[in-house]
């Protein structure tokens, strides 16, 4: 039979040591777990973003309860440990469950500290420590105006931080002169203070409290100083303390922790402690990469692979508050032995110290500006001689070498856990170790394995360029690639067998071209569709089930899941009557948030699913139409207001931009398109950084196109000038049309008029006069099924079953 | 295990899904193009987005909010990503779906 495992505590450390067990000795334990927080595990970091909104708990479990389950685990959520029989062998819960254990873990934790003083008691006075204080806080923010936390390390900023993002009023109190000292040198303290008290929170350091004022709950804290200081809420955020009283009991060896081997062993061998409550080699810990090691000695420990063992190693500090970059690792105390470097930008708000000894980094301290801080770790780590590059160490990696003449070469002395993306936080080694031990071959295996690039692109180039290293020649991104792992063929070629071979379903397609996958993927599906949507308009049943759910439901899905509705403004022009309408729509549903976009018109976000239709039932009685800002179509035309009302303006630009707003909303196109419309060159619309724009002189209209101003910054080409509005109207719809037939999807116009060459769409958009007439003439066809607004179709019941569940099962029903 | 009528296979698009409330949380029921029924809980272990609302291809689904890809028959993340969705016992007869519900296992939470 299974040996029998306990743990005691079901936080990060455990957590994590159960994946390391389960991974290489799966079915060695029957694991049974008790835990006093009634909940599952779940990522105590991201506590912070909770507090501050940004994130919902949901967001932040690691192991939900299916994966108790999957992996055999009996969890008791809610049962606190009482006692430990070491002679047994046995834990008893407060419920009075005792469970037999051959090997027992505890993993307690710490306690938050509080500070002795009268009114420490009061109901309003919180720890921060688990989502019971989280949730408490945020219903104290609701209601409460004023709010004090004590202590200005890293605990107390993240949760005055939180509680100024809830709205209420923060003070900061701190016994010390500087925050966060025991991570920070006076001066990035100093600096980090000023960044706090720039978002409106109140900073006092050097303050004692005497006691807590109230007679029934919180009113305030009163200072040594005499100082009363009113709040409806105190968070004590003043330090932790491992959480040992079981163990003491229990009679293990307990100093400052419960006091472990380099093995994770207590004093008796059948125990083992792991996380914030084990005190290995003299040190505790309250950070979690220690934690981590400590799960996997554990885990190596219990499943007896390996010998495993403790060893410290320092951990930097990062502060999880939007907007304050701040890095400290190591000992940057002062000392005769000890040389420093430090970097100071006053205007930019920069500081960076480097702590040297004997030629060789033993402390950083990076405020302002962090992204050299894991270059500066390894050295550290490697314990490598500076005195070379002592010059320019401070400035960074980046000013190394006199690199960056070749960008290979640049990219070649990276060092290995030198951060690539950003986004998703991959170092260079994980691409190049992925790279070889799985022999990727293109990029988008490489997203696929490692993640890199993936998310917002910008480190493109610098992941081609380690592919480029990694594989040599044998890597050329000009190769064609497929559209997906469904068929070998390529964007270009698909399309034109689309027509050669009269295409018009999906199906036939795949059939036709021998798709490798029945029904296709995520990637083909939508691209395909809008080929047949764009090549036979009247023909072609749009498959609602090959979009993206924006483009299904007709408005911008959130990160929580709910819906973002942005309603047309032609050319950025509103009325009392609309912003009147748009006001009562937003209070009759409680929309919560309504914001101007970047495109001249109104967003409203964060609105259920089941409510869409009833919005835009009432935004279209007031006569608003979709502003399509989720589809792969026509976004917005931004305006300025041109001869109407300004002084320079030469032609009504106002007029034009709604004119094609009006004429061209609803199509379909290859990746979203927006244009502009200026009235002169000042360029007010911003129309030369769009996909199509427009900069009215005196002589007429002088046509841009291939702008972009997103992840890629480009001015505008200029396609040329024409002297009439209408011939303006003619040339941009041709274009479109022309862009519509021949892009690959998702492919921006900037990207496609570099693939074709800018003479060759003047030649066919612009001088051409026929061919010109022909795609305008296509256009204006296609409209005839494409101009419909897809949310009065909704209001009229079309794809009722998107906005409404299938079924809701309730308890009882559930019960029976 | 209970099971559940939640209603008629063509009440769910081919290739689409559509969700069931429960009181212990979302539940995506999906149809693929030749009308097999899956259920799985629509909750993405990414970062929470709603599977129910993804393109499904195959037996698979492609999660809305980052594009993770799930198995409708195991649940488990296809490709390089690494996650679960628990997935839910369904029966068909006669074109109605019911869900097997464990009620020891849903009232956990
Ligand atoms: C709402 C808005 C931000 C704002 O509050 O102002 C916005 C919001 C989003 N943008 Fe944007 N962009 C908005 C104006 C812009 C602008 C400015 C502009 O249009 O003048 C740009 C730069 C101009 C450009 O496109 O070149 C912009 C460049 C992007 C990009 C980068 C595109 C690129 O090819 O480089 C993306 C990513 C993408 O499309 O893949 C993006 C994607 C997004 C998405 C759709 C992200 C997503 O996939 O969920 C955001 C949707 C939020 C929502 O649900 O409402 N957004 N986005 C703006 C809506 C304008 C509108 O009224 O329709
Ligand atoms: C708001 C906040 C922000 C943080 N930010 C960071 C950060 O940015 N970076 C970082 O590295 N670290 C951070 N930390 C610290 C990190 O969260 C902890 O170091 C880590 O969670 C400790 O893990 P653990 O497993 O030792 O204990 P915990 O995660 O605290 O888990 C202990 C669990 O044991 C339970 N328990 C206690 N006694 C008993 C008993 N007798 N019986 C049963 N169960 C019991 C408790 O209820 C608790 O759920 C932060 C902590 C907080 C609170
Ligand atoms: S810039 Fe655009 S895509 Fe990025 S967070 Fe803002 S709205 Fe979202
Ligand atoms: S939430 Fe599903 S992929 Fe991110």
């Amino acid at each position: 039979m299974a040996e029998k495992l306990v743990i005691i505590g079901n936080g990060m450390a455990p957590g994590r040591m159960l994946e390391h067990l389960l991974e290489a000795s799966p079915g060695r334990y029957d694991i049974t777990i008790f835990n006093a927080e009634p909940r599952v595990n779940y990522d105590r970091i991201m506590l912070s973003p909770v507090l501050s909104g940004e994130k919902r708990f949901e967001e932040i479990v690691i192991h939900g309860d299916g994966w108790y389950v999957a992996n055999g685990i009996t969890l008791y959520k809610g049962h606190r440990i009482v006692a430990i029989d070491r002679d047994a062998k046995t834990v008893s819960s407060d419920h009075g469950v005792t469970e037999p254990y051959d090997r027992l873990v505890i993993a307690t934790g710490s306690v938050p500290f509080i500070i002795p003083v009268p009114g420490k008691d009061l109901p309003g006075v919180l720890s921060y420590r688990d989502l019971d204080d989280v949730n408490a806080m945020l219903l104290a923010a609701q209601s409460g105006q004023t709010a004090v936390v004590i202590g200005g390390g890293l605990l107390g900023l993240e949760a005055a931080a939180g509680l100024k993002e809830q709205g209420m009023e923060v003070t900061v109190l701190h016994v010390m002169p500087t925050l966060m000292e025991r991570q920070l040198d006076p001066a990035a303290g100093y600096l980090l203070q000023r960044a706090v008290e720039a978002r409106g929170i109140k900073v006092i350091t050097r303050a004692n409290t005497k006691r807590i004022v109230g007679e029934s709950k919180v009113e305030g804290v009163e200072l040594d100083d005499g100082t009363v200081i009113p709040a409806t809420l105190v968070v004590m955020a003043v330090g932790i303390r491992p959480n040992v009283a079981l163990a003491k009991e229990a009679g293990l060896a307990v100093n400052r922790g419960i006091v472990t081997d380099e093995r994770m062993a207590t004093s008796d061998p059948d125990i083992l402690a792991v996380g914030e409550c084990a005190e290995v080699s003299g040190m505790v810990y309250g950070l979690v990469a220690p934690l981590y090691q400590m799960a996997r000695v554990a885990a190596a420990a219990l499943g007896g692979t390996g010998d495993e063992r403790f060893a410290h190693v320092d951990t930097p500090t990062k502060l999880k508050v939007t907007g304050i970059d701040l890095y400290s690792l190591g000992d940057f105390a002062d000392g005769d032995d000890r040389e420093e470097i430090v970097l100071r930008d006053a205007s930019a708000g920069i500081y960076k110290r480097v702590v040297l000894k004997d030629g060789r980094i033993i402390g950083t301290v990076l405020f302002g500006e962090t992204a050299d801080g894991a270059w500066f770790a390894d050295l550290q780590k490697k314990r490598i001689d500076i005195s070379p590059m002592r010059d320019t160490l401070i400035f960074g990696q980046a000013y190394q070498g006199g690199a960056s003449a070749d960008p290979l070469a640049a990219v070649a002395s990276l060092a290995d856990d030198a951060e690539i993306c950003g986004c998703n936080g991959v170092c260079k080694g994980k691409i190049v170790s992925t790279i070889t031990a799985r022999g990727l071959a293109t990029l988008d295996d490489v997203r696929a394995h490692t993640k890199a690039s993936a998310s917002c692109g910008t480190c493109t180039g610098l992941v081609e360029k380690l592919m480029q290293l990694s594989l040599g020649d044998s890597y050329n991104p000009a190769a064609i690639q497929p559209m997906c792992g469904c068929t070998d063929l390529g964007h270009d070629e698909v399309r034109r067998l689309i027509k050669a071979k009269s295409l018009k379903t999906i199906p036939a397609v795949m059939q036709e071209l021998e798709w490798k996958t029945s029904c296709g993927c995520s990637k083909c599906r939508p691209a395909l569709n809008y080929y047949l949507v764009a090549d036979w308009p009247d023909e072609y049943a749009d498959d609602y089930q090959s979009r993206f759910v924006n483009e299904r439901v007709h408005a911008n899905i959130q990160k929580d899941g709910t819906y973002s509705v942005v309603p047309r403004m032609w050319g950025g022009m509103t009325s009392a009557k609309e912003l009147r309408a748009i006001a009562d729509v937003v209070d009759k549903f409680a929309i919560p948030a309504v914001k101007v976009t970047g495109g001249q018109r109104i967003d409203m976000l964060g609105i259920k699913k089941e409510d869409l239709p009833a919005v835009w039932a009432d935004l279209g009685k007031a006569g608003f139409v979709s502003g399509h800002a989720y589809a792969k179509g026509l976004r917005t035309v931004k305006t300025c207001v041109g001869t109407d009302w300004c002084r320079f303006g030469t032609q009504d630009s106002t007029g034009l931009g709604i004119r094609i707003e009006k004429f061209m909303w609803g199509s379909w196109t290859p990746a979203k398109v927006k244009m502009g419309v200026s009235g002169c060159p000042r360029n007010c619309a911003e129309a030369t950084c769009k996909d199509v724009g427009v900069i009215c002189v005196d002589s007429g209209y002088e046509i841009h196109f291939a702008g972009a101003a997103g992840l890629d910054i480009k001015g505008t080409e200029v396609l040329g000038l024409v002297k009439t509005e209408d011939e303006a109207l003619e040339v941009i719809v041709a274009l479109t049309q022309m862009y519509r037939e021949q892009a690959r999807y998702l492919e921006r116009i900037y990207k496609w008029a570099k693939r074709i060459g800018v003479p060759e769409i003047r030649r066919q958009a612009l001088d051409d006069t026929a061919r010109r007439k022909a795609y305008f003439d296509r256009f204006v066809f296609s409209q005839r099924f494409a101009q419909v607004d897809p949310w009065s179709e909704r209001v009229s019941g079309k794809d009722k079953h998107e906005f409404q569940p299938l079924a809701a099962l309730s308890f009882r029903q559930a019960a029976e | 295990m209970n099971w559940h009528d939640i209603g008629m296979i063509d009440d769910i698009p081919a290739r689409g899904a559509r969700c069931v409330v429960t009181p212990q949380g979302k539940i995506g029921v999906f149809r693929t193009a030749d009308d097999r029924v899956y259920a799985i809980e629509d909750h993405c272990p990414h970062r929470g987005g709603p599977l129910s609302e993804g393109i499904v291809h195959g037996a698979a689904v492609t999660c809305p909010l980052h594009n993770w890809v799930f198995s409708l028959e195991t649940g488990q993340a296809l490709g390089a990503d690494e996650g679960t969705v628990k997935t839910i016992p369904v029966r068909v007869v006669d074109r109605r779906i019911a869900l097997g519900l464990d009620l020891a296992l849903m009232a956990a939470e």
